[in-house]
Formats: C-alpha cells, structure tokens, sequence
C-alpha cells in the first residue's frame, strides 16, 4: 500500500474535525474522497502529506510507503518523503505556482539532481504542453489549464508514487476540467502511480476512481468501487446527494437537496453523523455510533439499516419551465465592448421576454460577465443599444435621475460568492431593509417577509452574515434583490460556489421565484446541468461572440456549433 | 526603455518645479539677506545698497531664477552669502559625512529588520513574536535625538567605548564615530522593517504556492530564498529605499546630537543665516535624491518581478 489511513483524528482549538478517517491508496490505483464542504477531505489530504495548517494536530496513523507520518516524523523525515513518494496538487492554479519564477524553474528546482533543458521539456510534453519556449514563461503568462498542467509537472518532478490531487479541477472552465481529469488519468495509468483524487463533484469521481470514499462530517459513511456506488448508494447520504444532482439529460420537476445543513464532527462523535438529515433514521442510528461494515463486492457503508426502502439515485418525474409572455423585456443589440486590444464583447445580440429565464454560458473570458455588468450599469459599452422595458439603458449617465431609479427598479443582481457579495458588518434585517427603501412605495417589503419569501425564518432578521451557512447567505442575497421587486434578475453564477445538497435548494428557490413572481432571469452558468434546471433557452457565448442560441433541450441534446458540442462532451 | 525615458522625462519636470518653488518661497520670506551679512556692524544705504547690487537682489525675480538655473544647469550654484564659498564645495565637503551615515544607517536597518521580521512572522504569536514586535514599537516611539542622547551617554560618556563628537579622518575612525549616530537613526527605521516584512511574510505564509513547494519536498534554503525572500522583497524594498531618501536628507537631529558636519547640520545653519543659495541647492539636493531613490526603487521592481517587467500589472 502507498497510503495506509487508520483512525485518523484532527483536532482544532475548536474540537475534533476529522474523526476515525480511514483510507488505502495502491499502487496503480485511482481513489477518489468525495465530499461537501467542511467534511475533512482537504484536511485529510493535507494530514497525508504532513502540511496540516498551524494548530490541527493529527492523532491515529499514516502511513506512507510503509513510513508513520504521524506524531514521530520530524520535518527532516517529511521532507524526504515530499515530492519523492508523495507529492500533492492543489486547487488554484492562479495562486500554486511562484508568481516570480518560469514554469520550468517550477519543474527543475523539484527533479533530483540536474535538470537539463531536455528534461524539462520532457516532462512538460508528459502533461500535453509539446511548446517547449512555455518553460520560459511565467504563470501570470499562461492561461489556468496550461498553469495546471505545469503545476502537475512540478508536482510530479520528483517522480512519486503517489499524487495527492485536492479539487484539480474546480477552479478551471468546463472544457478545461475536462482535458486536465482526462490528462490526470493517463499519467496515472503510464507511472502506475497511486493517485488520490479529493473532489467535491460526484460525477467526476464515480466516473474515473476505481475506488470512492464519501465523507461526510469528518467520517468515512461509504466506500466502494465508484460505478457501483453511483447505481445503488448503500448509505441515504450518497443517496441524498445523487438526488440532487441536476441532470443534464431532462429538466426535473423537483429538485431535492437534502435539508438541513452539516453538523460540527464533534457534536455527533457518539452517533450516526447523519441521523439528524435522515429519512430513515431510527432510535438504532442515535444510540451509538455505526462503524463501517462490509455489505459485499468490496464495497462498506456506516449505515445501520440492512434493507433501507430501495435507495434510487433519483425521481425522474419531468417537469417543464414557465416561456414568458414573449414580450421582451431586455434587449441587447449589437454590444462591443474592448479593453485595449482585448475585445470583451465582439457584437452580441440577445433578448430577454417578461418572465421568461435565459441561461447565459460560456467559459471564462468569454464575456458574460461583462455583459451582466453592461446591463447593471457597471460598464460602459463602447457600441451596441442595451433597452430595458424600452428605456434605452446603454450609457447609465445619460439617464435623468427619475429614468435611473427606475432602471434600478427593473434589474437587479445576485453574484456568485455570497460571503463577500453581503456587508458583514450589517445585520440581515439592516441589509434587506436598506434594499427595500429603493422600492415603490406600494411594493415595500419587510424583511421578514421577504426573508420567508426566500425560506428563511423572519427570525434570522438579526443575525449577521457570519451566523449563517453559505446556502442562507445566498438566500439573503436573493431576498436583498428581490426587494425592489425588479422585473429581471441578473444571477451571475449564484450557485457555483454552494455544496450539491444546497445548490438544488437554492436552484429550486430561483425557480418558485420565476414561476411565482413572474421574475425573468439572465441566468449565468458554465454548468450545463443547471442551464438544463432553470432556462427556458439558452444563449451560448464564445470568445466575445454568441455562437448558439434556442430552447435549452435543443441546445444541449443536438448542439450545433463545435464549441457547445465539446461543451457538452466535456460532463463527466 | 520607453519606461526609463518616460521615468526621466517626469524626474526632471519635478525638480524644475521643485526649484522654482523654493526659489519663489525663499525670496518671499521676511528678512533681508544683506542686513544678516552686515550683522550688528553699522551700515550705510549705499554699501547696503553695493551689497544687493553684488548678489543681484534688486533684479525682478524671474531674471534672478533663470541666472540661478543658467548657472545650477552648469554645476554653479552660486556662491554662500555667508562664507563667500562656492555652494558645490560647501556641499561636497559635508557629503561623505551624511553619505556615510545614511549608508551604514541603512545596512544596520536591513540587517537587523529583516532576519528579525521573518523570525517574528515564522513564530507568529510565540514569546519571540511578542518580544519582537514589542521591541519595535518601543524603538519606533522614542524619537532619534533622544535616542542619540541616550546612546551618548551609556556608550561614550560613560563606557567611553565610542568617540563624543566629529566624523573622524580615516576610514577607521570614520567607522567608530558614525556607529552610534547610525544606530541611533537605524532603531526607529529597523523597527518600521520589522514590521513591514512580518506583515508581509505572513500574507505568504498563507499563500497556496509556498504550500505547493513545501508539498514537493523542496529544501529549506530553496523555499526561504526564492518563495520567501524574493517575494517579501518588493514591499520591504520600496519601504528601505525611502528610509535611504529620508537617511540622506533629514537626519539633522542625529547629526546635531552628534556635532557632524553633514548636510543635515549644514541645512539647519543656512536657514537660520538666510543663506538663500545653500539653501536652494540643499532642497534640490533632496528632491534629487528622493527623485532618484524612486527611480531606482522602480528598476529594482523591473528585475525582481516579471509581471512587471512584462507589464501584467500597473507599475
């Protein structure tokens, strides 16, 4: 065994995170550690390469090519071993590598010994970079896929045994996702070499690990080979999760997130983990707590119950999506925006119909961000007519007062990251109140009702950003949109950044909110699951440049341009 | 190169500014220069008169700053009201002094501020930490001539391990007068280091890529000299190349407390003789050097970091 994991427990000042983990990793194997935020995986991945953060202290045992790393190991001991027969990849490429030293400095400082320039270009030609000049180059010069895979030549410079990789993918473009997992793989198959592949993303894992472990509050729930756990889930958490997984094959009519929210690792130490959430849980899952127990075909779940009522992965009743009035609302005519040399937006159309969603996708430098904020006001278009509601909305400062109140009144926004998109010094009643002084008289909220209008208890009125999960905060900042009561939403990736169980939550809400309110949407995503969710049509943006538009299902089932296609053959 | 010509372009505008406003601020202050020369003794009106005569003071004031310009453009900055000695000697003759001073202020700042700002960074919130940055604050709170006093008397007075007064002729010398003086004006400076480089190897600390390294079992050296070092150096050498400006400009009251002849010193006497042309060619002197400190600081960036270089970001 490469990675011998047994009763791994990580401490905090803040009571224990990681209890009984245990895990293996073989030579030539793929295992995959899957899990929702604050689950331990990243802890445990950082605990397996003896680097966890100042002030966790690991207890149990790790054991790596036959070497304990826990307790007795000196840095010395460590460092002999990082990089040789363990090395680890990290999430952002935009912050892993050494702003101030070339991609192939990155490669040479970590090979043993010298490194010539052929060497170099070796190994950058084994992650798929066959320009070897790229070695000359700083990060800030490349392109996120490209620095991901220098980062994964560094990390495999020293030739090890095993590769920790925590989240590769997740900062990356779908496309981008794609080639680095593909890339991931291969090199494993060609070096034999143990990978241990910590993701948050299901369907990545259960498609290429051979073996999956699902944490969940600090502990192993199930583990087993990936495909076998995908079709039949042993445990009613990998069940839940499956469930809320959006599918990119059929609009659901309901989509199902687990409710409630994760525990602290130390509040269920004595019980099952997940009792709190479940279904099925019974005076048994709360006397003490379930260890894992083998249920054949290699496979092991810490779930009590033998026979649970037939897990399924989903319903798959079908629903449909409100089309609009066919009134526009929003029109977009011929936007060019260029900054420097660089054009944002090379003449994009596109229009928007009173409450009707359209889902905007396109990957980074696309310019779908900078269309949303050409839309808000946030930047000026250097060509083009943007109207809204037929108010020509295209230069901001060329509007009276009155037509601006009023356009704040027709469009409003939710970003991506609700912990810095909210004012952490304000309390949630403050925020929603502020907000909602901007409205018609008439349309006044208070912000328990809008707070209810989201799902959320009036009561949480008081509490600050800080005293809620990042679901919630989402949710506050949709209730601060709302207020206004505006006619089109702007959503700028509003789920990107939440757990699986909470963004089929939130994507739910969006809906109920369209359907109720009428409220249209220009839903932006590179997810084309959640486009399949929520939009009725789907506008896809390469390059500055719309290169597809129509009906979502038409969109997706037969894409017509090459870069929707390689969209599409880029989910796992 | 385009950035150099630019850079230099700006430089000089600055100075020209520069010089036309302390020109146009010294002839406007009250006191007149010939009866500061003739002193107590007494004057007639026509050898006052003989007196602006000699030093063109009854000129209109825009011939008297383009002769001043004519003559500063060529290394003639005109003759001391006081001593009747040309300017440029004066200074040449105090330079070396304060030069001397600034430098070695600023190998003791850097020595000293940097090993001790990672080492409190490294045991962030230890015993060392606490006794580091306590020890900052203090040396940041007690002003420099009172510091000066202090080390006089422990040192000189009563050890009599380092000289009481003058800069010393040989290098030697030279050595043993200027190290209290430069202690004295390095603890404030050393303590400002201190905590720029704490601040700053904390920021890396948390950053992904210093993980990464460690991750690949890279040696210690290595992650201390090119993660650590190289990218902490660029806030800290923005901070040491001003401290230098400051250093060569304004360490008067060090160099009072300590009886130096340097520029410090020298600018204090002009202004209190009104020797307008010294004191012209002083303020000069320091809109220079600060001018050329930046300058240089800028080129430092261009080496050290290639997004710069490159011009991924704003310089």
């Amino acid at each position: 065994m490469l990675l011998e994991i047994n009763g791994l427990t990580i401490a905090g000042p803040a009571g224990t995170i990681v209890d009984g983990v245990g895990l293996t990793v073989a030579a030539g194997e793929m295992a995959g550690l899957v899990g929702e935020s604050g689950s331990g995986k990243s802890l445990t991945a950082r605990a397996a390469i003896g680097l966890l953060p100042k002030g966790l202290r690991a207890s149990g045992s790790i054991r790596v090519g036959g070497v304990e790393i826990v307790g007795t190991a000196g840095e010395r001991v460590l460092r002999g071993l990082r990089g040789r027969r363990v090395s680890l990849l990290m999430q952002d490429p935009f912050s892993m590598l050494n702003p101030l030293r070339t991609a192939g400095a990155h490669i040479a400082e970590t090979m043993p010994g010298r490194a010539t320039r052929e060497e170099v270009a070796r190994r950058l030609a084994e992650v798929g970079i066959d320009d070897p000049s790229v070695a000359g180059r700083y990060p800030f010069q490349l392109s996120g896929g490209m620095r991901q895979r220098v980062a994964l030549a560094a990390a495999l410079a020293g030739d090890p045994e095993l590769l920790i990789a925590d989240e590769p993918t997740t900062a990356l473009d779908a496309t981008t996702q794609h080639e680095i997992l593909a890339l991931l793989a291969r090199v494993q198959a060609d070096r034999g070499m143990g990978v241990l592949l910590i993701t948050h993303d299901l369907r990545v894992a259960f498609a290429i690990c051979d073996r999956v472990s699902v944490m969940y509050a600090g502990r192993v729930l199930e583990q087993g080979p990936g495909t076998s756990l995908a079709q039949a889930p042993a445990h009613p958490y990998t069940a839940g999760l499956l469930r809320a997984l959006p599918s990119v094959e059929y609009t659901l009519e309901h989509l199902t997130g687990i409710p409630g929210s994760v525990p602290p690792a130390a509040q269920v130490a004595s019980e099952c983990a997940f009792a709190a959430r479940c279904d099925h849980a019974t005076t048994r899952c709360r006397a003490s707590r379930p260890p894992l127990r083998e249920i054949g075909d290699g496979r092991l779940t810490a779930c009590v119950h033998d026979t649970l009522p037939r897990l399924t992965a989903r319903d798959v009743a079908t629903g449909t999506l409100p089309t609009g009035s066919g009134e526009p609302l929003l029109v977009v005519d011929d936007l060019v925006k260029r900054y420097g040399t660089h054009t944002a937006l090379g003449g994009v159309s596109l229009q928007v119909a009173a409450g009707e969603t359209v889902g905007l996708v396109g990957e980074s430098g696309s310019g779908k961000t900078t269309l949303a904020r050409s839309v808000l006001g946030l930047v000026t278009p250097d060509q083009g007519r943007i109207e809204l509601d037929g108010l020509d909305i295209t230069r901001r400062r060329a509007l009276t007062r009155q037509e601006r109140a009023r356009v704040h009144r027709l469009v409003q926004c939710v970003f991506q990251d609700p912990s810095t998109s909210l004012n952490p010094a304000m309390t949630v009643g403050a925020t929603l109140a502020e907000a909602a002084t901007r409205a018609e008289p008439a349309d006044r909220l208070a912000p328990g009702d809008l707070l209810e209008l989201v799902g959320l208890p009036p009561g949480y009125a008081t509490r600050r950003p800080k005293g809620l999960s990042g679901g919630q905060r989402q949710r506050v900042a949709i209730a601060r949109a709302l207020a206004v009561r505006p006619s089109l939403l702007i959503c700028d990736e509003p789920v990107a950044s939440l757990d699986v169980s909470v963004q089929a939550h939130v994507l739910e809400l969006l809906r109920g909110l369209g359907r109720e309110l009428g409220t249209a949407m220009l839903f932006i995503t590179h997810d084309l699951a959640v486009v399949r969710q929520i939009a009725v049509r789907t506008v896809v943006l390469f390059k500055g440049r719309v290169v597809e538009q129509g009906d979502t299902a038409t969109v997706l089932d037969a894409p017509a341009h090459d870069y929707t296609r390689r969209l599409v053959a880029a989910i796992p | 190169m385009a950035f150099l010509a630019r850079r230099l372009g700006a430089a000089v505008l600055l100075l020209g500014v520069l010089s036309l406003l302390s020109f146009v601020l010294l002839a406007a202050a009250p006191g007149k220069p010939e009866n500061l020369l003739l002193g107590p003794r007494p004057s007639t009106p026509e050898t006052r008169a003989a007196i602006r005569a000699q030093f063109h003071l009854d000129d209109p004031i825009h011939e008297r700053y383009l002769s001043w310009l004519g003559g500063a453009l060529h290394g003639d900055f005109g003759t001391s009201v006081y001593t009747r000695e040309p300017v440029t000697s004066i200074i040449t003759e105090r330079l070396p002094v304060t030069a001397g001073l600034a430098t070695y202020a600023l190998i003791l700042t850097i020595g000293v501020g940097i090993p001790l700002g990672l080492a409190a960074a490294m045991r962030r919130g230890g015993r060392l930490d606490q006794g580091i940055t306590l020890t900052s604050l203090v040396a940041l709170a007690v002003p420099p001539f009172a510091l000066s006093i202090l080390l006089l008397y422990g040192f000189a007075v009563t050890l009599g391990w380092f000289p009481v007064f003058g800069a010393g002729e040989t290098a030697a010398e030279r050595i043993a007068h200027l190290t209290l003086p430069a202690v004295a004006l390095a603890a404030g400076e050393a303590a400002v280091v201190v905590r720029q480089m704490r601040a700053a190897a904390l920021d890396l600390v948390g950053q992904d890529y210093l993980t990464f390294a460690r991750a690949r079992g890279l040696s210690l050296p290595r992650v201390w000299i090119s993660y650590a070092l190289r990218n902490t150096a660029l806030p800290v050498l923005t901070v040491g190349g001003l401290l230098l400006a400051a250093n060569l400009t304004g360490a008067l009251f060090v160099e009072r407390a300590f009886g130096l002849p340097g520029l410090g010193e020298l600018l204090v006497t002009a202004v209190a003789r009104k020797d307008i042309p010294v004191v012209q060619a002083l303020v000069l002197l320091g809109g220079a050097v600060v001018v050329v400190v930046n300058l240089l600081i800028d080129l430092t960036y261009l080496a050290v970091d290639p997004r710069v270089r490159h011009g991924a970001v704003a310089s």
